[in-house]
């Protein structure tokens, strides 16, 4: 490969990656925050409305790390990706500007309100700011799943003469099928992200013996989350989202499954290494006719391997295709086992009390990240050699006067300051952690009380 | 329709120049003009709930650029590789030192992200000033539609120009110098006291830079590219953009030491306005000019199609009345003079 290209497709996917831990958080608690901020309002319940403030904290934090990394995101599209922008920017333009007129400036007008207008605002219209926060940022991932859908799958646009692409139908376009079951798996990811930080701080709290009133609410809310946003994570919405792969995006689904030679009554591979040179799965441990009945409802349906497709549209790193990919469905499939049975406990209102789940549940805080972040890399990696799928190789797409030596340069930047940003975030949530949700130790009322003295 | 959305997007970056302006002038003043703790968290207070949002109308600003002419954007972002990479940088390092200064009560902790915080602004005040300059001077384009420029070359405009040169780096002090006012402007009208005097008493000191830069760099620019008065020879209403930037000074010269703060910082916005829309109006129909002219991007080589930009004028217009509707709620919520004591900051 050439060393431009790899640096260059290093470079987005180091920016998204470190980028994406922050929103999928923040979209995941702005919804739990307003289901927290209803409850509050509704029973005007204050140990509701301590726990509201104490995540929006937590979404404090994690929103500025989230805005600063995705400022990037957005320039890389014309430093880094040029000639993609100058092919597709007539069509994916359309997403990328709506997502700053629509989104960005909703979140950024009510956050501020949200999170430090408490005393100016009325509690309904304090419960209208974060609903407002919320809309935003489900908003901006949808703009940004639309961008990605006609990446995966172009529809709605015409060829201009010069050979760029430009927008013909807008409502194709928005409306792209791919994207609505790709956005509905990708919030409920989020979703689950926050569901299970939200768990895990409150098995903290429990485990440690401290705000244990706060902590029955977070583990409460976290683990209801939790167990309905795990199972609609994959049915219906990843089932639906590898039907849609299996019909459009075929060679990437014989990649992602190791399925190197076409056949029906195809199996499943639960474990095993894919060994390109050999074009067979090593080691493994198959389920035959699964395959086939997940992808066409029949055990007997005949599904087409790698061999069907000409080598040079096979993805080009089909073992961390694979992988991506088998680690994010154990995952899920290990967060709906751990989830439906602390609900199981939560009703028979023995989960306060149950040590080892609560050690379970502390310790599953960053699976989420683990699985939501292989989750992108299968869906990009699947997407290859494609960076417009069947329109634009990714080899033709990124900018070419821009050297290799110069991108490594500004990549290696990035992660120098993104590992402080990281270690900062994590000093500074470790701190919030520490102070607790109680009002009192409030970090506000903290300062004026030294300089009071 | 191209037309419109050269002048849309030309307006919406000096939105986002006034707004965002305000707040890098107010970090290029911070060390110096705040000087106890209380005025710091003063001076942020006075911009912390709005900063996000102005700088959201640079990201919206380009993501309209994007949407319109996605050739200029592909062009120009990938030949300024090196300087959109620091801005980007900066803006992180700055983002992160108003939201992460009052996290912990440590002085120490404080001092540093204060100057991180000043420092960056500072930095990006002086880019986004060469980075016009950039754009006015020419950049070296061949036939393909792209360029790649170094940082610096001979600091001389030859055929092959550095993003650094006496040009724009003269430009970059320009910038430094408008929005250092504009930020002690804003600062004078948003706090009292000791804090609100020095920033009055900044603005004083900028105003002879910024009449005596103004009026060098519109003489250096005609100098380097004469054909920037061709449109106003053509168009004789341009003649009130100059008109509005020579009484835009004299307005905040009167009005600073009166302390008519709401004046003066009317009259610098009106200035930056004029002064960028001036730069525009100078360009157009060219976006970039290369250094050869035969290659000049223009709205017309770089527009997207007129189907997407005329739906695109749909949903623009709906979501600009929105975002009006935010703004002036969100700054109707922080009107008047901080007060010490309230929020986060």
């Amino acid at each position: 490969m050439d060393s431009a290209l790899l640096v260059h497709r290093l470079h987005f996917a180091f920016t998204a990656t470190f980028h994406y831990l922050f929103p999928q958080l923040t979209m995941g608690l702005a919804l739990l925050i307003v289901v927290l901020q209803t409850i509050a309002l509704r029973r005007n319940d204050p140990v509701y409305r301590e726990s509201a403030r104490f995540w929006g904290k937590i979404f404090g934090i994690n929103f500025v790390l989230g805005v600063v990394t995705g400022i990037p995101m957005e320039f890389q599209f014309g430093t880094n990706w040029s000639h993609f922008s100058s092919y597709a920017g007539g069509v994916i333009g359309q997403t990328l500007a709506m997502e700053g007129m629509f989104a960005f400036f909703l979140e950024s007008a009510f956050l501020g309100l949200f999170l430090y207008g408490e005393k100016r605002l009325s509690p309904k219209a304090h419960w209208l700011s974060a609903v407002a926060v919320f809309l935003g940022s489900w908003l901006s991932g949808y703009f940004i799943i639309a961008t990605d859908a006609f990446m995966q799958h172009p529809v709605g646009y015409a060829t201009a003469p010069d050979g760029s692409l430009q927008l013909a139908s807008f409502w194709d376009f928005v409306l792209n099928p791919w994207a609505g079951w790709q956005y509905a798996h990708n919030m409920s990811g989020a979703a689950i992200t926050g569901a299970f930080i939200m768990t895990a701080v409150g098995a903290f709290y429990l485990l440690s013996g401290k705000w244990t009133a706060h902590a029955r609410i977070f583990v409460k809310t976290g683990v209801i989350a939790g167990c309905v946003f795990s199972v609609l994570q994959i049915f219906p919405t990843g089932d639906k989202q590898g039907k849609m792969v299996t019909d459009l995006q075929p060679a990437t689904l014989a990649a992602m499954e190791g399925l190197f030679q076409s056949q029906t009554n195809a199996p499943i591979v639960i474990i095993g290494q894919p060994n390109e040179q050999q074009g067979q799965i090593d080691n493994s441990l198959q389920v035959p006719g699964v395959l086939s009945m997940l992808t066409y409802r029949r055990w007997n349906a005949h599904v087409r391997g790698l061999d069907s497709f000409p080598k040079q549209d096979w993805p080009d790193n089909i073992p961390l295709l694979y992988y991506s990919y088998h680690i994010m469905v154990g995952l899920g499939t290990f967060f709906i086992a751990i989830m439906v049975v602390a609900t199981f406990l939560l009703w028979r209102g023995k989960l306060f009390n149950a040590k080892w789940m609560l050690w379970i549940l502390m310790l599953a805080a960053p699976f989420p990240y683990i699985a939501n972040t292989a989750g992108w890399m299968t869906a990009e990696l699947g997407r290859q050699p494609w960076l417009v799928y069947g329109l634009m190789r990714t080899a033709d797409g990124y900018s070419k006067l821009v050297s290799s030596g110069n991108g490594m340069f500004t990549l290696l930047g990035f992660m120098g300051i993104y590992m402080v940003l990281g270690i900062l975030g994590l000093f500074l949530l470790k701190r919030e952690i520490e102070h607790g949700p109680v009002a009192g130790h409030d970090a506000s009322n903290l300062h004026l009380a030294t300089e009071a003295r | 329709m191209a037309s419109l959305w050269f002048w849309i997007v030309a307006a919406m970056i000096a939105t986002y120049v006034v707004l965002d302006g305000f707040d890098l002038g107010a970090g290029a003043i911070y060390l110096v003009a705040a000087k106890t703790n209380d005025e710091r968290r003063r001076v942020l207070r006075a911009i912390g709930p709005v900063w996000d949002g102005n700088e959201v109308w640079l990201l919206a600003a380009g993501g309209t650029l994007y949407f319109a002419f996605p050739r200029l954007y592909a062009s120009s972002f990938s030949g300024f590789y090196l300087p959109l990479t620091i801005v980007l940088w900066l803006l992180i390092l700055r983002g992160i030192g108003i939201e992460f200064r009052t996290h912990v009560d440590s002085h120490v902790w404080q001092d540093f992200f204060d100057v991180i915080f000043s420092c960056s602004s500072i930095l990006l005040a002086v880019f986004f000033g060469a980075a016009l300059g950039n754009v006015v001077r020419g950049v070296p384009l061949g036939p393909t539609g792209y360029f790649f420029e170094p940082l610096w070359t001979d600091f001389k405009l030859g055929p092959q120009t550095g993003i650094l040169d006496w040009y724009t780096v003269l430009t970059g002090v320009v910038a430094l110098v408008t929005l250092t006012a504009h930020g002690s402007y804003y600062i004078a009208l948003k706090t009292d006291e000791d804090l609100g005097r020095r920033a009055r008493g900044f603005a004083l000191l900028c105003w002879p830079l910024q009449f005596f830069l103004t009026f060098s760099t519109l003489v250096a620019t005609y100098f380097i590219r004469p054909e920037i008065m061709d449109n106003y020879d053509k168009h004789k209403i341009g003649i009130l953009i100059p008109i509005a930037v020579v009484a835009s000074l004299g307005v905040m010269l009167w009005a600073n030491p009166k302390g008519k703060e709401k004046l003066a910082f009317i009259a610098s916005s009106l200035y930056i306005t004029a002064m960028l829309l001036g730069a525009a109006f100078a360009l157009y129909p060219v976006v970039l000019p290369a250094r050869d002219h035969q290659y000049d991007l223009t709205i017309y080589n770089t527009a997207a199609g007129i189907h997407g930009l005329s739906v695109g004028l749909v949903w623009w217009t709906f979501a600009a009345v929105l975002v009006i509707a935010y703004f002036v709620f969100v700054y109707r919520m922080f009107r008047g003079k901080v007060q010490v004591g309230e929020g986060h900051y």
